[in-house]
């Protein structure tokens, strides 16, 4: 739903750094996509095909690695993966819990010729 | 075949603007409120309820953001010292605002006659607690006929907030919203956040709401 806005970005980190490193084509984009952070990536590979149209990075395949949830609890400083959408802490039920994974959305590194 | 190491945030370019914005209300300091919901919880009656009990005491600017229309931007014309509509339907992103669409907001406000500018976000519960705009303090409204389980359900946009507001409290007789289980995760999720219990209906709890946002302006209302 709100994936065109970062793809932008997307695009144009990805534009500058290879332009930085005097590369003629991307070919790959690595990024990291925390699993709490609403973006689909299906959705970002659509509009990337649009908005990478012309310019080296046409064509690029990106490749998300998912980093799944993780909590961490308050109480007790126990990690430990959400369960359902109960976000209660495995060791001590506690219900006071700050996401400590999750919530990542970054450019990991590009693949150039 | 060659890799290059990036590790750069894709929204950093968001971040870069929002700090902007910031500086520039802080230049001229200004409080500003960004407040999200989903659509009917009560955002643009907060404001007008927030303004009536203002009035004379704080100098508030609107920012109002939605797909279409300027019906909101309309409503809160007369008691607003500046209002901007910003429509979202042409922009990249449609469903939130973004910094960069406050930015320009920001140059058409008089920045120097105003204390307070209460930002209405999209009516969305997902896409705006994605982008911060360069406001001091992220508000969420939860109405009851929504349910005591938003927070369970959509739990981004109320980890970063510093109020919650129950609003239609008027409603309680009538539905099975369990305020207890509401606070529960709100405490569980942010502990730090303020919550208030309110009914733009009847104005219970606004005068403790408007308190808080004295206190965010800097504003004691007898120096002024």
């Amino acid at each position: 739903m709100h994936e065109l806005g970062i793809t932008e970005n997307i695009v144009n980190i990805a534009l500058a750094k290879a332009g930085e490193a005097e590369a003629t084509k991307i070919t790959q984009i690595n990024l990291v996509l925390g699993e709490m952070s609403g973006f689909v990536p299906d959705c970002i590979q659509f509009y990337f095909d649009s908005l990478s149209k012309d310019t080296m990075a046409e064509g690029a395949i990106l490749r998300f690695e998912s980093v799944p949830t993780q909590l961490r609890c308050r109480n007790c400083s126990a990690t430990f993966s959400p369960q359902d959408t109960l976000w209660s802490c495995p060791e001590c039920q506690g219900r006071s819990v700050e996401i400590s994974k999750g919530r990542e959305l970054y450019i990991e590194s590009l693949e150039v010729e | 075949m060659k890799r290059i190491e990036v590790i750069q945030n894709i929204m950093e370019a968001n971040q870069t603007i929002a700090g902007r914005n910031q500086k520039l209300l802080n230049r001229h300091k200004i409080a500003a409120i960004n407040i999200m919901s989903s659509p009917g919880s009560g955002k643009t009656s907060l404001i007008l309820q927030t303004m009536a009990r203002l009035k004379g005491r704080l100098n508030i600017g609107i920012i109002e953001g939605d797909v279409a229309s300027t019906v909101d931007a309309e409503k809160v014309q007369s008691e607003a010292k500046a209002v901007v509509q910003i429509n979202t339907r042409n922009m990249p992103e449609s469903c939130s605002l973004m910094a960069a669409m406050i930015e320009p907001a920001l140059q058409e406000m008089p920045l120097n006659d105003i204390d307070l500018i209460l930002i209405e976000n999209v009516g969305n519960l997902i896409c705006p607690s994605e982008f911060v705009l360069g406001e001091h303090k992220r508000v969420v409204i939860s109405s009851l006929p929504e349910g005591d389980d938003k927070p369970t359900k959509y739990p981004l946009i109320f980890v970063d907030a510093e109020a919650v507001i129950i609003n239609k409290m008027d409603l309680l007789p009538y539905l099975d919203f369990d305020i207890a289980a509401f606070r529960r995760s709100i405490s569980g999720l942010n502990p730090d956040a303020e919550i208030f219990e309110l009914s733009c209906k009847t104005g219970v709890g606004i005068e403790r709401w408007c308190s808080w946002l004295l206190q965010q302006a800097g504003s004691n209302p007898t120096d002024r």
